[in-house]
């Protein structure tokens, strides 16, 4: 069963491959094909699944081993691939949610010339991204990390005539690059340590370390999820991400790949166990971004930004519970896996949105549309119902364990932490009801575009809602089923470990104090937005809302420090390269050219002045030979 | 006598010699000046091996005539060519090889 | 005796050039097939050395050994060792793709022109590159390694300064005098550092009375042959010094931008991919093994400069306005990667420079290729007068896409493999030189997508509305390097089979042993 891992990843791989060198004639049934190999992906990662769920809790880990990819001496990484409980979870919310994606994009690329590029970058990025999730070692899920950047650059940038969306895809590229920094220090730190990168040596032998070396390596993992995951300080790229195409931000930018530095935190758990300090700065990562990406969410007026601050967020939360160690891990991953569900589903729901509304992003546009777009506004209720962490659906189970597991960790730390995990589903039931009430109720705001053409909001077509149907009742019903009798905890238990903590606050005290925040926060956004009209061009707001809106001015630091310094070193070194460096050599050049040139003029062609030359040579010799013997 | 004067002689007819050398233009008085120095290093010749007692100096004054005369030959076949193309006998008409 | 091989191999090119040559001027094309014929005859040749190759075998196989000047000691000695094979075929598989690229770069300026231009010798001085790049790779004599080192010179600068890139933004009098200037600054440079080399090889000779490089490094490993510290010392930097230049090293870097902006695309693939090899190669054959002490004690400044070129060339890059200059500024940097691993003085840093060579070249033949397609068709290197490629050429944008992502060593794509297997042998040595080289793998995605997306994206621009896509020449000529880019990234066993033996014995030369890992892992 387990020669089967391989064609997970290979099914979409082929995909992408054919659909990429194809040419033009794949045009027609290119999307079908892409669809159906993720598919089949899925369908195999289904059958995995059930051949794992056969086997005892403890015997469920098995390897593939293909070829031994760079043999060179004390250095052998090999293509191996591993599949536990921990990749089954994803392998099956990769492959489910992508292949949902997929049908939904069939709709939804529709108009778009290149759509068969499009599927292949889809396959491409599912290929990368069951790579990394399926990896034995960390430099085969290296490969998938840098592959998962390739197919986020390539996607974000899908419409490249539009510079917006070029800048977006190289920023995210780049800024995901400093991030693989982070991740290959700590691969080449795990060789020196450990002779080896592969998981079970390295996690196996983490005990043995001294805890500086194994703090270093966290961080630097730390560094790495940061980069892929949004953390602070490398977020700024995923709010310019939005440019790509809704399907990308849903299956991308919200389900998958940004919550690979989780799954490296989990993964990498025996690590962060045995260095404190690592998992400590974790947790205030987490905690940090968690209440960044709720405040940016809660100025944006472009629904997908809006979103984008809610994915950071959220993945924020599931960072923070993943810094606290065996306690948390467990609720992370659940917490990445329903909102896996519910922000794909809102996602492709506000794609939904834009499709009727002729691309339009703009919330103070929209108004009124729960009548006109009835399946959307239900699927994108149930979604929202989900995230605010509404009681019996998804978000509430999975996001109330954290806040708990927060307070659990005790001490000052566990307050503070416990209290921004509180404040934050606040904030988070803020910002998704001022985007329920804005989208979906009021009265209708929008308007002609340029071209005067007025939209006509109408309903999705099958193949799109039906994804979003699909990923709604996930969002309902996922996160009761993995909390009935602790089932998703005794699943991923073996690989994680688990560890029950003392919390200072009892869990009905947590869960009520969330509910009343909830409805705070819920409330506050109805007398903003849902009480009185809301004004089409947005208000200059109080110094908080602009900066917010601006991203709490983290576009503007990387400006002013690495965009403009960066400009000037590189415009100094142009000019330092080229007047210092090559200047030494030319001068070179020009003082022997230079020299040469007077030594010319006194080959002047006048027989006697050579002679006066001759004779003065001669006395100078007869002066300093006789000099010579005076002496 | 003493020989020290022959010396003396030699060195104010080199004298005269370089110093038509550095001033005059004409090539054939140039020529004849350089043939003064010739003549005034051979005296010097002959008058040191006079007083060393070796016979040296005489056979290297040999050598000298010698080499003065090949170079009299060579020379002034030089400068009546020059004449017959330029007109001139001066050496600064003649300064046509250099770079 | 057996035929021997390693000297067909350089002469088969050699004798390709003087055909190539020879053919009547009014036959162009026939001899621009004479020469492809001749390049894939000579790789042909170079798959059979490979394969007859044994990995575990004798250090130099394939052995030739003739007298030439006896009074001298001089012989006609040939052998290769795994790096020498794997940079014999790296030659011979991209001389090919050269011709083929540089199909049309010397036929005449317009048809019925009265300007002369000798396409037949732009074929034949490509082959006599060729020919003397083989044999410096092959060549085990001290001398007869250094003739062809400096005789290589003589081809590419005519390659450089009679067939320039007429592509220039003032016009074609400034392009003609921005050649000869850097073809006088490419020789200038090499020769410079070649005249310090003949004085060290001299130096080397007085000492060691012959110029056999296995006889030498024998003596010096048995210690009949002992050098004085600051004798070895002073031999080391003659010789280190004209492979610096050659590679180049960061400040002797200045005429590799002026003669890649130059010259045409294909030679300065031949430049960048194939001749500055032979610098990198030869400081792992002749400086490691023959000063195996001053090595040592030169390492730190070594691997201070390499990481200089590393950053230096990284951020200059980002700086230019010149497709090409930016492509060469990009190889100044990964050349400090060579260098930082050939001296890290591990095995993983000495493999992955020696794999770095390899992949280096076919990247940089893939980048610069296509980069030389796209400025024949709008005739301009200044990357301002691009635009929106991508939309009206998206194949030849997908393909420049994989040559700069190669370039700035994606994962799955060859040169990641050693650009990591550089970083690791150095990190484990010198942790805070690894750490600082890793920020170049940032700096390389900067200038790459900067690249990207100030030619191929945005709105398209109306001098390029027009451009066609790829033609199957071009294609021919892409599509192989871009499928060996990623079987090499994905499996790269063959080249490393070959080429560990001889860093294991390269590392035992210097008297080196790789780190041991502070903690045995649980296997």
């Amino acid at each position: 069963m387990e020669n089967l891992i391989a064609l997970l990843i290979a099914a979409p791989l082929l995909g992408a491959a054919v659909l990429l060198c194809g040419g033009r004639r794949l045009d027609a049934v290119g999307h079908w094909l892409g669809t159906f190999l993720a598919g089949a992906s899925f369908v195999l990662g289904a059958v995995l699944f059930t051949d794992m769920l056969g086997k005892a809790a403890d015997a469920r880990t098995v390897t593939q081993h293909l070829f031994s990819w760079i043999p060179v001496a004390g250095f052998q990484a090999d293509v191996t691939f591993r599949l536990d409980q921990l990749s089954m979870t994803f392998v099956l919310l990769i492959t489910g949610v992508g292949s949902l994606i997929h049908l939904y994009s069939i709709g939804y690329m529709e108009h778009d010339e290149r759509r068969r590029r499009f599927f292949g970058y889809l396959n491409l990025f599912l290929a990368a991204m069951l790579l990394l999730v399926l990896a034995d070692n960390y430099l085969l899920l290296y490969v998938g990390w840098e592959g998962v950047g390739l197919a986020s650059y390539l996607l974000i940038g899908f419409w490249q005539h539009k510079p917006s969306a070029a800048t977006a895809a190289k920023k995210a590229f780049l800024v995901n690059r400093v991030g693989d920094m982070g991740l290959s220090i700590a691969i080449m730190l795990m060789f020196t340590t450990f002779g080896t990168f592969a998981f079970g040596p390295v996690l196996d032998s983490a005990d043995k370390v001294g805890e500086g070396r194994l703090t270093a390596i966290g961080l630097m993992l730390l560094l790495a999820a940061c980069g892929k995951s949004a953390q602070v300080p490398l977020q700024s790229w995923l709010g310019d991400a939005m440019e790509g195409p809704t399907p990308v931000s849903a299956l991308i930018h919200a389900a998958t790949m940004v919550t690979a530095g989780v799954y490296l935190i989990v993964r990498s758990g025996a690590i962060f166990n045995a260095a404190p300090d690592a998992q400590l700065v974790v947790t205030v990562v987490g905690a940090v971004t968690l209440l960044f990406g709720a405040i940016v969410g809660c100025a944006k007026d472009d629904i997908k930004k809006a979103l984008a601050g809610s994915t950071m967020s959220q993945i924020g939360y599931m960072v923070l519970a993943a810094g606290l160690g065996p306690i948390g891990y467990v609720f992370a991953i659940m917490h990445l896996v329903t909102h896996g569900f519910f922000k794909a589903g809102l996602f492709l729901g506000a794609g939904s949105v834009m499709h009727g509304m002729n691309d339009e992003v703009d919330m103070r546009r929209y108004g009124g549309l729960r009548t006109y777009m009835p399946v959307t506004f239900v699927t994108f209720g149930l979604g929202y119902l989900a995230i605010v962490g509404f009681p019996g659906l998804s978000g509430f189970f999975s996001k109330d364990k954290i806040i708990e597991a927060a307070f659990a960790k005790g001490g000052t730390e566990g307050w503070i932490l416990g209290g921004a995990a509180l404040l934050g589903a606040a904030i988070t039931a803020y910002y998704m009801t001022r985007v329920m009430i804005m989208t979906f109720f009021g009265e209708k705001r929008w308007q002609p575009d340029e071209q005067g053409n007025e939209p006509h909001p109408h309903e999705s077509p099958g193949v799109m809602t039906i994804p979003m149907i699909v990923l709604a009742v996930g969002s309902v019903f996922a996160g009761g089923f993995f909390s009935l009798g602790d089932r998703f905890l005794h699943w991923l238990e073996p690989v994680t470990g688990h560890a029950e903590g003392n919390s200072p606050v009892s869990a009905m005290t947590v869960t009520a104090a969330t509910l009343v925040l909830l409805v705070v926060g819920a409330g506050i956004a109805y007398v903003q937005y849902g009480r009185r009209p809301v004004p089409a061009v947005a208000p200059r707001g109080s110094l908080l809302t602009r900066v917010a809106r601006r991203d709490l001015l983290q576009d503007d630091f990387n400006h002013v420090v690495l965009v403009r310094g960066g400009e000037h070193l590189t415009r100094s070194l142009v000019y330092v390269d080229h007047t210092l460096v090559d200047g030494v050599v030319n001068g070179t050049a020009a003082s022997v050219g230079g020299l040469s040139g007077r030594l010319r003029r006194l080959q002047n062609g006048f027989a006697r002045s050579y002679a006066v030359s001759m004779f003065g040579g001669a006395a100078v010799l007869v002066a300093l030979t006789l000099l010579m013997r005076a002496v | 006598m003493n020989p020290v004067n022959y010396l003396y002689l030699s060195a104010l007819l080199f004298t005269i010699g370089a110093t038509g050398v550095l001033i005059r233009r004409n090539a054939i008085v140039l020529f004849m000046c350089i043939e003064l120095m010739l003549n005034a290093c051979n005296l010097a010749f002959v008058t040191f091996s006079r007083m060393h007692g070796s016979l040296d100096g005489q056979i290297i004054a040999f050598f000298t005539m010698v080499v003065a005369a090949a170079e009299v030959v060579v020379g002034l076949a030089i400068i009546v060519s020059l004449f017959r193309t330029r007109h001139s006998a001066s050496v600064d008409d003649a300064s046509l090889m250099k770079l | 005796m057996s035929f021997p091989l390693l000297t067909a191999t350089a002469v088969l090119p050699a004798v390709g050039a003087v055909a190539t040559a020879a053919v009547p001027a009014a036959r162009r094309t026939t001899a621009k097939w004479l020469a492809l014929l001749f390049s894939l005859a000579t790789l042909v040749l170079a798959a059979v050395i490979a394969v007859r190759f044994e990995p575990g075998g004798a250090r130099y196989q394939l052995a030739e050994s003739h007298a030439w000047i006896k009074d001298f000691g001089v012989r006609y000695e040939l052998g290769v060792d795994g790096i020498g094979v794997a940079l014999v075929a790296l030659t011979a598989l991209l001389i090919p793709f050269v011709i083929l690229a540089g199909w049309h770069d010397a036929d005449p300026l317009e048809t019925g022109s009265r300007r002369w231009r000798p396409t037949q010798g732009f074929f034949a001085l490509i082959l006599a590159v060729e020919a003397m790049v083989i044999l410096s790779f092959e060549a085990t004599d001290v001398f007869l390694f250094y003739i062809f080192f400096e005789a290589m010179l003589i081809p590419m600068y005519f390659l450089i300064g009679g067939f320039g890139d007429r592509a220039h933004e003032h016009g074609e009098q400034a392009a003609a005098t921005q050649r000869s200037y850097a073809a006088v600054k490419f020789l200038l440079y090499n020769l410079a550092g070649g005249l310090i080399m003949l004085a060290a090889v001299i130096g080397l000779y007085t000492q060691a009375g012959n110029f056999s490089l296995p006889e030498i490094a024998q003596a010096r490993a048995n210690g009949s042959l002992h050098l004085a510290t600051s004798t070895e010392r002073w031999l080391f930097l003659g010789f280190f010094f004209a492979f610096a230049v050659k590679a180049p090293l960061w400040p002797l870097h200045t005429w590799l931008p002026n003669a890649m902006g130059e010259a045409t695309a294909p030679v300065a693939v031949l430049i960048t991919a194939v001749v500055d090899k032979v610098g990198t190669f030869a400081m792992l054959r002749f400086c490691l093994q023959l000063f195996p002490e001053a090595s040592k004690w030169a390492t730190p400044a070594i691997l201070v400069l390499a990481l200089i070129s590393i950053l230096y060339g990284a951020l200059l890059a980002v700086g230019q306005r010149d497709i090409k200059r930016l492509v060469a500024y990009a190889s100044i940097s990964h050349f400090g990667f060579i260098i930082l691993g050939i001296f890290a003085m591990t095995s993983q840093g000495q493999s992955g420079a020696t794999l770095y060579m390899v992949n280096h070249g076919i990247s940089t033949a893939a980048l610069m290729l296509v980069a030389g397609f796209l400025i024949s068709r709008r005739g301009s290197r200044l990357i301002a007068d691009y635009g929106g490629v991508q939309k009206v050429a998206p194949v030849l944008a997908g393909t420049f896409l994989v040559g700069g992502l190669a370039t700035l060593s994606l994962p799955g794509l060859a040169p990641f493999v050693s650009e990591f297997l550089v970083l690791v042998g150095t990190f484990t040595r010198h942790p805070a030189i690894g750490i600082i080289a890793t920020f170049g793998i940032v700096l390389a995605a900067l200038y790459v997508l900067v690249l990207y997306q100030r030619t191929m994206t945005g709105p398209v621009k109306a001098e390029v509305a027009k451009m066609p896509d790829l033609r199957v020449r071009e294609l021919v000529v892409v599509a192989p390097l871009i499928a060996l880019l990623i079987f090499l990234g994905v499996y790269p066993k063959p080249v490393t089979d070959i080429v560990n033996p001889a860093v294991r014995q390269t590392m035992s030369d210097v008297h080196q042993t790789d780190p041991q890992p502070e903690v045995e892992a649980a296997k």
